[in-house]
């Protein structure tokens, strides 16, 4: 199979996804879950761009997360820009800073850019917190409708056609952007370092390009995500969100596009199934993850995918 | 002739309570749906409200249940969080149809998620501390909790009768110490006193004693003032101790509750802090209306859990006995009606204090239900 | 004037040696196994925990030490048993996960078997502060630096002094040729765990009467040891004490002489600084890229 229909194959089998799975939604919590999934699965498909791919460790995504809501708000609310307009102006601002901080930061390796990043993620959510008087501080801040002209996004089914829209677009991009030269060069960067360096790779601009990228993809997640809960709190943009993003990144299968996917579909749901049995919620949790980490390193899709090859191959 | 009637008027009334028994068990139970902090950073508010309403929602349901029907009681946790609030809350009113909503142990929560109650029109109890719940008023949204800006206005007024001018002022930068520490700017004026020193820390710092040394040294400083709960409040005291500082201590009423005397110890002998009835109801004056109520939830609450009680499973009582009167008095499980109902409650003695809400008062605490308290020798003396 | 400044020392030096504490567990399994276990702060947790609830329980103090400490080795072998070792050729991000899920699951389990609320220990002697020329120290906070400082003197002897410590340090560098030469990987990997589990009890009960504990303790401590760690230097025990003082007394000084609101993040600020000039941290070695 080639690559090009593999990838028209796999948008159109998650088009077909998103179109059907309302079918089974009897109210509109449901769209509402749908729309948080597939939400964190945009965020994780650009993040995975920059731990799959290029094989940098972001511990800091929901600070960018966050600034893209906050910069909303803030945007809209305050200064009264509309909404797709403080959506771009957040998204630059995130992709600027994520440009200045990138350069000294990503030439760090491992535990130390891990760290780097942490931290970054961490000021940045003390900022939100502090500054009250633009951002509310801890008790949050409220926001309005996403309106472009004169059409107004709300409730959570028109939010969950839109958010579908968002997602299939992201894997379109992601997708084009692993098979140009940027890609290729990416995967080399991940291969080894050194040696794409040797061979004529600048592998700094490559990596501070795609963590660029993979901030933009958070931040207008944010946003939208503001608008669509219409209140945000600076939680959205703590240590552990930035520690779930990753999460899902690594559990779905990492330097897969839709394995990304999966990984945050399956992770936003979990906490909602594991409702009902509350007080074991952490434990399960906790299981699963060590578990799927366990016998499945590379993650859920990747590991899937490779036992139906060895199944296939067999006959 | 005589008995003949008698026998049949008692033939007709069992009959009829048969009859409505039978309906009884064949009606669909009261649903109260609640998201509440049980784990995190705000789990002491949020463990001990959901102990508390599962406690006597189920000893109501073995007294027969409200209107015959019997409650269930749905509950999630929220971890505090806003944007989980905002989804459970979704889930509460669309997937689990409940007719009431109590919970949003923390003012992020509770805002998340009253935006939805009201566009679903589902009367809802906070039980959360901000002023921001209540005003403006909002037509669904109700609450039971004291606010900060009471707790502040208790503890100044405390401090102005000492005397006291210049104080220095220690909050904890989270949700809770970050709201008393805006209210406690916004009305300490009011009092003719001047907060000469503004300090934060975080809930998990080990050592504050940097942020008191600052407010130490800034220099007339008659009284100090920390706005905070867990175990912050507790490392503040001790820090304290540590520093000799000689002035007043003053908490909120974040710390009302055993746990932080138990680990404060003898850093916390003077310490003043406003607190409701709840936490001394031995010491309350016989004639005190709140008296009986508070020394039985106490009991109750005690027994069960072999834990001190606190003002905050209080609030999630206060809040279930002020739901289950609306009912009673709207006579059917009428979302529209109940919220009628509860914000006509009028006269009811809470752990809180007394309660009577209005149509532009969703709360209804009157100030005196604050009470001051001082730690001497380990125990709570009611100063006030 | 002065007096303060020492006042805002000793702040910083108490939180700095529990931050120390907490980064050199990091530093123990990073050394042996090029792991970083995030599950660190939790070791940290059990400790305090099982300590505080069984001398609450009425258990005496030394026997209940003794208990948390052997309940916590035993929860880092079984860590190291069951989730790192069968996971031990994968990707770095993927053990890291591991050990994310590792805590959150020990979290749950703290939650369950305990409970959420608050638990003191007394402390080792006394509540009377110290005072130096004006400023004061607790006597617990000489315990911890004590405890810190014998950690690393016993560290330093047990890498560089004893065969099996050598073996652990030559595991790290290079694992395919410490197999060769038959040291057991399997055993040294295991020994690694056992050993900052058990540091992290021993942190866990000497901070336990300054900052309290509870089932999610860990959280902090585990962060600000990741952090201390890494600022010294990964796998450098010395390192991460220095790391931890630091961010600690910057801490404390930023709350001082800045703003408290903005402490912490100065202290991250200050990290960010060094990485960028030492990418390797204070006392790490600087790696060279293998293609």
């Amino acid at each position: 199979m080639n690559i090009y229909t593999a990838r028209t194959g796999g948008l159109a089998i998650l088009a077909t996804i998103i179109a059907v799975a309302p079918l089974g939604f009897s109210n509109t919590y449901f769209y509402d879950v749908g729309v948080n999934a597939m939400f964190n699965a945009i965020v994780c498909v650009g993040l995975n761009l920059l731990i799959g791919y290029a094989g940098q460790i972001s511990l800091g995504h929901a600070g960018f997360f966050a600034l893209g809501a906050y910069g909303s708000g803030i945007l809209t609310t305050v200064y009264g820009f509309p909404p797709i307009g403080a959506l771009v102006l957040s998204a630059a601002v995130v992709g600027l800073l994520a440009f200045a901080v990138g350069r000294p930061i990503l030439k760090l390796k491992g535990h130390y850019l891990a760290m780097a990043t942490l931290g970054i993620g961490i000021i940045i959510h003390i900022v939100l917190k502090t500054e009250a008087k633009i951002t509310g501080g801890p008790d949050g801040m409220s926001l309005d409708n996403f309106k472009m002209l004169g059409f107004a996004i709300k409730g959570d089914v028109m939010w969950y056609w839109v958010a579908g829209i968002a997602l299939v677009g992201s894997v379109w991009l992601a997708l084009n952007l692993i098979d140009s030269p940027v890609g290729r060069a990416l995967r080399a960067v991940h291969g080894s370092e050194v040696g794409a360096e040797v061979v004529g790779v600048d592998t700094s601009r490559y990596k501070v390009l795609v963590f660029v990228v993979s901030a933009v993809f958070a931040s207008v997640v944010g946003s939208l995500f503001a608008h669509k809960n219409g209140f945000i709190t600076p939680d959205i943009g703590s240590f552990f969100h930035s520690v779930e993003l990753v999460t899902m990144v690594v559990l779905g299968g990492m330097a897969s596009t839709f394995g990304a996917l999966i990984g945050a579909v399956i992770l936003t749901l979990l906490p909602q199934v594991l409702a009902a049995v509350e007080q074991y919620e952490a434990m399960i949790l906790g299981a699963i993850m060590m578990g799927t980490m366990i016998f499945m390193p590379k993650g859920l899709l990747p590991s899937l995918v490779a036992v139906l090859r060895r199944r296939g191959g067999g006959r | 002739m005589h008995n003949l009637v008698k026998w049949g008027t008692a033939a007709v009334v069992a009959v009829g309570l048969c009859g409505l028994a039978g309906h009884a068990r064949a009606a669909d139970p009261i649903r109260i749906g609640s998201t509440l902090s049980v784990t995190g950073p705000a789990s002491f508010l949020g463990e001990p409200e959901k102990k508390t309403l599962e406690m006597y929602v189920e000893r109501i349901n073995k007294e027969g249940g409200v209107l015959g029907r019997k409650i269930e009681l749905v509950v999630y946790d929220d971890g505090g969080a806003g944007d989980k609030a905002s989804t459970f809350t979704k889930r509460l009113i669309e997937s689990d149809k409940v007719d009431i909503l109590i919970g949003g142990s923390t003012t992020a929560a509770t805002m998340a998620a009253a935006p939805l109650a009201e566009r679903a029109e589902v009367p809802f109890i906070s039980l959360a501390g901000a002023v921001v719940v209540v005003e403006p008023v909002k037509k669904w949204i109700f609450k039971t909790p004291h606010t900060d800006r009471m707790a502040a206005e208790k503890v100044f007024s405390d401090m102005k009768k000492r005397g006291i001018t210049k104080i220095g002022l220690i909050s904890e930068d989270a949700g809770f110490g970050k709201s008393g520490h805006d209210q406690s700017l916004a009305v300490v004026k009011n009092y003719g006193i001047e907060i000469v020193a503004d300090e934060v820390y975080s809930p998990k710092d080990p050592d504050v004693t940097a942020q008191l040394t600052k407010i130490k040294n800034a220099g007339g400083v008659q009284a100090v003032f920390n706005f905070g709960f867990g175990q912050g409040p507790a490392i503040v005291t001790k820090n304290f101790k540590q520093l000799g500082m000689a002035v007043p201590l003053y908490q909120s009423h974040g710390v009302a509750s055993k746990d932080y005397i138990r680990l404060a110890g003898d850093a916390a002998e003077g310490v003043r802090l406003p607190a409701a009835g709840i936490v001394v109801p031995e010491q309350l004056a016989a004639t005190d209306p709140q008296k009986l109520v508070v020394t039985a939830f106490k009991k109750d609450y005690e027994a069960a859990f072999k834990s001190d009680v606190s003002t905050f499973a209080g609030h999630a009582y206060d809040a279930l006995q002020i739901v289950l009167a609306a009912i009673k008095r709207a006579g059917a499980v009428d979302k529209a009606k109940i919220r009628d109902e509860i914000e006509k409650t009028s006269g009811y003695v809470g752990t809180g204090g007394l309660v009577s809400m209005s149509a532009s008062d969703h709360m209804g605490l009157s100030p005196s239900a604050f009470h001051m308290l001082e730690i001497r020798k380990g125990e709570w003396a009611l100063i006030d | 004037m002065f007096a303060a400044f020492l006042q805002y020392l000793f702040s910083g030096l108490t939180s700095g040696a529990i931050y120390a504490l907490a980064g050199l567990g990091f530093a123990i399994i990073y050394n042996a196994s090029h792991v970083i276990n995030f599950a660190q702060g939790e070791f940290i947790m059990i400790g305090g925990m099982a300590t505080a609830t069984m001398v609450a329980a009425g258990t005496p103090v030394p026997v209940a030490i003794a208990l948390a400490m052997a309940a916590s080795m035993l929860v880092g072998v079984a860590l190291e048993k069951f989730a790192i070792e069968p996971a031990r050729n994968a990707d770095v991000v993927t053990i890291i996960i591991i050990t994310i899920g590792a805590s959150i699951f020990l979290r749950g389990g703290a939650q369950l078997l305990w409970d959420k609320e608050f638990h003191a220990l007394p402390a080792f002697s006394g509540e009377t502060p110290i005072g130096i020329l004006g400023a004061t120290l607790m006597p617990q906070s000489l315990w911890v630096f004590g405890v810190a400082g014998l950690a690393i003197v016993v560290l330093w002897w047990f890498f560089n002094r004893t065969l099996f410590g050598k073996a652990m340090l030559a595991t790290s560098h290079n694992r395919l040729a410490a197999q060769l030469v038959g040291i057991g990987v399997k055993k040294v990997l295991l020994a690694s765990f056992a050993l900052s589990a058990l540091l992290g009890a021993v942190g866990g009960i000497v901070v336990t009467p300054i900052t309290f504990t509870n089932y999610e303790a860990g959280i902090m401590l585990g962060l600000k040891g990741f952090s201390a760690a890494v600022l010294g230097g990964l796998g450098n025990g010395t390192g991460a004490i220095v790391g931890g003082l630091i961010v600690g007394i910057a801490e404390a000084l930023a709350s001082g002489y800045l703003s408290s609101a903005y402490k912490d993040a100065i202290a991250f600020l200050i990290i960010l600084f060094v990485l960028f000039f030492m990418p390797s941290g204070l006392f790490g070695k600087r790696g060279t890229d293998r293609v």
